[in-house]
């Protein structure tokens, strides 16, 4: 059926446009609606049987929060604070609030999300649907360790509350549900206190992936925190060279006393903007190289203690807006593996020695180490991460499958947040309580009201 | 500060109201869908540390209008100002045809402002100093075979507050008239052919800018003066052809 067939049965307004993730591929025509009220989604959700699927600030990669040829409903106008507790640091917010105003908010009062990735401008909504996990994963789990529990619309418009007493199963299968059980509406979420709005840590400089590994393994029961940059172009024993950031949330008196007076300020620079679609050429193999090498060296040239404010140390990438046009118009593909502990250093080297090998050249790596899992189709497990960019180009889809099939055999799995390419017999094989989560598909959304481009793709709804 | 924000629930007033709370004004958020403004005062309170209370109100239900303005004043413990952003393109084909639906958006965009406005007027001109921002609409300037009955009803509200504006002065009440562009909310999402769209916070601001600096009346964005201005000085005879 195509929508907007019964069109009529709903009043609420919907855009016919192209609409894609945050890597521009694969761009796919959708409707798109944007409830700005609680009964204009109920609406969207009952009053067309047409399939939809929720987005938030389209941050995901791939083709998660895009519906081809069907209906998405973006949620960013649903963005109420409902109420604070400031003794148990738990905030009650629609699913459209972003992280970034949730920082802009409390912040000042102490708090900060206990989970935040590498953008400040996700929603509530699709941190909860992806379960993403920050710099502190190997610390704090991802960000539904921290969820107390949120309220789901259901196909037939029905509102359940989820918590890990209450509904319990749709409470995991929502976690890294990819919003294919339902909309998430309000959620409690539990805030950190922080003391400061800085960072007291070091960046420690790698020469190859074995002392990255060591240095995980040094760092990590010391700090919150840790990420580190790879240059992923470097080959024989430089091979996974890298500089590694970590850090803690800093108590004022470890502040110098410049800023010991108001702890929790930060000055924000002004953001530069990539203006259009970088030209093909400019992301070619020398120019990576470059970039990466000189990465690498001004990272050796501030190796040791530091004071990070928590932009740059949490979203560095946000200093630039939209940064995603540098790869061109065709856009690029995120790509981001796991591997269990056991299986991690062998498997970090034989992708990067693949890397290497083609030539294909990552503009950003970033590596971290994940402790506990929690959602049933949740990224996260034990084990080191992996996180690639490339620009979609011939010969990218072949390479990445040869890349899903070197991760799988090692038991490894790749997150569907980043996602725009992988075959569902793959997905399948890499996440073991997929059967699990579709039973609590088929008894909350039995006819696939929600399903998304993905969905489809990696056969977590029918073609 | 105590401000009433009638048609709490558009996303513009919304981000009004956010910039009177940051200077810490009390507020009593006003729709007819009052779960929504229940909604919007619980997270202007929460962000802002601010009271805000919410109610419900009908600006066709005349009859109301009375009690509901005292219930506002009696429950902010006075009031110092007003934002009038309630206002709706209704249905335009019907209002082409049928004298109830016309009607209907007359009342919803211009009958039901003047009752309030005249209610409200009454209050601030007692005391001897407040403010009224009143949302009108560019669309308000020239009538246009599209949405003539909704410009009709801007038109006359424009007309209306600088009347008001005229006689509130001398008691200390200020009026400010926002002829306000094309913005991206719900009356505007998914309509062909909307120009020059700004977003509601950058809508808010500068309306919140032009209430700092006492305008009287502004243009939002203000190229929408000059643009108007041309518009105007199109003959009728070639105008009426056009698809503005
Ligand atoms: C620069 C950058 C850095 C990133 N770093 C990290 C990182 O460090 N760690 C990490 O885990 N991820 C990271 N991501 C990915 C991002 O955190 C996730 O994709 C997140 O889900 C995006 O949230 P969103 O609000 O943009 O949701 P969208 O991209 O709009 O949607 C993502 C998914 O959530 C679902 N969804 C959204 N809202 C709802 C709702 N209300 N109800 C039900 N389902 C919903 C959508 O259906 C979709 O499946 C990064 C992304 C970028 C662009
Ligand atoms: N968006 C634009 O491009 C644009 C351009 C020019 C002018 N404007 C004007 O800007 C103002 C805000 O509009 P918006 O774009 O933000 O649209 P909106 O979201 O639809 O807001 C309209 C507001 O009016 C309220 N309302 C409508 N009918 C009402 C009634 N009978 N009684 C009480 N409240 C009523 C609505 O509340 P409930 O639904 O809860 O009742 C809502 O709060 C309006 O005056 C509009 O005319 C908008």
């Amino acid at each position: 059926m195509n929508p907007g067939d019964d069109q009529d049965r709903s009043a609420v307004h919907y855009k016919h446009t192209t609409l894609s993730g945050w890597g521009h591929f694969p761009a796919l025509d959708c409707d798109l609606y944007r409830p700005e009220k609680v009964s204009e989604l109920a609406e969207i959700v009952t009053g067309n049987s047409s399939s939809v699927i929720a987005r938030g600030s389209g941050r995901a990669y791939g083709d998660a929060a895009v519906n081809g040829g069907n209906r998405v409903a973006c949620l960013t106008r649903l963005s109420r604070m409902l109420a604070f507790d400031a003794e148990s640091g738990i905030l009650r917010c629609e699913a459209g609030v972003t992280l970034g105003e949730i920082i802009e908010v409390f912040m000042r009062r102490g708090f900060f999300p206990a989970v935040v990735p590498g953008t400040r401008f996700v929603t509530v909504g699709g941190a909860i649907a992806a379960d993403i996990h920050g710099k502190s994963h190997h610390r704090d789990s991802s960000f539904g360790a921290h969820v107390k529990s949120f309220t789901l619309m259901l196909a037939s418009g029905e509102i359940r509350r989820c918590t890990r007493e209450e509904n319990s199963d749709l409470f995991w299968a929502t976690l890294g549900g990819m919003g294919l059980t339902g909309v998430i509406m309000e959620a409690e979420i539990v805030l950190r206190r922080v003391e400061s709005a800085w960072l007291q840590g070091e960046t420690v400089v790698a020469s190859n992936i074995d002392e990255a590994i060591e240095a995980f393994e040094r760092f990590d029961p010391i700090y919150d925190n840790s990420v580190a940059w790879i240059d992923c172009l470097s080959k024989g024993s430089a091979l996974g060279r890298s500089a590694l950031d970590v850090g803690s949330f800093a108590a004022p008196d470890g502040l110098p006393s410049s800023k010991r007076q108001q702890p929790f300020r930060i000055s924000h620079p002004r953001r530069p903007t990539v203006p259009f679609n970088f030209p093909a050429f400019t992301l070619s193999g020398p120019m990576v190289r470059t970039f990466n090498s000189a990465i690498y060296i001004n990272y050796r040239r501030s190796a040791g203690h530091k004071l990070f404010d928590y932009e740059s140390f949490f979203f560095p990438l946000d200093s630039i807006g939209n940064w995603n046009r540098i790869y061109g118009r065709r856009g690029f593909v995120q790509y981001q593996c796991v591997w269990p502990l056991a299986e991690s250093r062998a498997g970090l080297i034989e992708t990067l020695e693949a890397i290497t090998n083609t030539g294909r050249g990552s503009f950003l790596a970033v590596l971290k180490k994940f402790g506990q899992q929690q959602g049933m189709l949740s990224f996260p497990i034990p084990g080191y991460t992996l996180a690639l960019d490339f620009p979609v180009a011939d010969g990218l889809m072949e390479f990445l499958e040869r890349l899903d099939a070197m991760v799988l055999s090692r038991g490894g799995r790749v997150y569907l947040a980043k996602d725009a390419r992988m075959r569902a017999e793959t997905f399948a094989a890499m996440y073991p309580k997929l059967a699990e989560w579709q039973q609590v598909k088929v008894s909350a959304d039995p006819s696939n009201r929600f399903s998304s481009s993905l969905a489809r793709r990696i056969g977590l709804s029918p073609q | 500060m105590r401000v009433l924000i009638l048609g709490a629930t558009s996303p513009i007033a919304r981000l009004l109201a956010g910039r009177f709370a940051q200077d810490g004004a009390s507020l009593y958020l006003a729709a007819r869908d009052s779960g929504e403004a229940q909604r919007i005062a619980n997270d202007l309170a929460v962000r802002n540390g601010v009271d805000a209370l919410s109610g419900r109100f009908d600006a066709a239900d005349f009859s109301s209008h009375g009690e509901f303005v005292q219930r506002v004043v009696s429950e902010l413990g006075g009031l110092d100002g007003v934002v009038l952003a309630f206002g709706t393109l209704g249905d335009e084909d019907a209002a082409q045809v049928a004298p109830g639906a016309a009607l209907s958006t007359i009342h919803q965009n211009f009958t039901g402002a003047v009752s309030l406005l005249t209610l409200l007027a009454r209050i601030l001109e007692t005391q001897k100093h407040g403010f009224f921002i009143v949302i009108g609409s560019v669309a308000g300037d020239r009538g246009r075979a599209r949405n003539y009955v909704y410009g009709s009803a801007k038109a006359a509200l424009h007309a209306f507050t600088q009347g008001l504006r005229g006689r509130t002065e001398r008691s200390g009440v200020h009026v400010m008239t926002v002829k306000l562009g094309t913005v991206d909310t719900r009356m505007t999402w998914g309509r062909e052919g909307a120009m020059l769209t700004v977003s509601p916070e950058s809508a808010a601001d500068r309306i919140y800018a032009a209430y700092r600096r006492r305008a009287e009346v502004v243009y939002v964005p203000w190229y929408w003066r000059p643009i108007m201005g041309a518009l105007k000085l199109i003959p009728e005879r070639l105008f009426k052809r056009t698809n503005f």
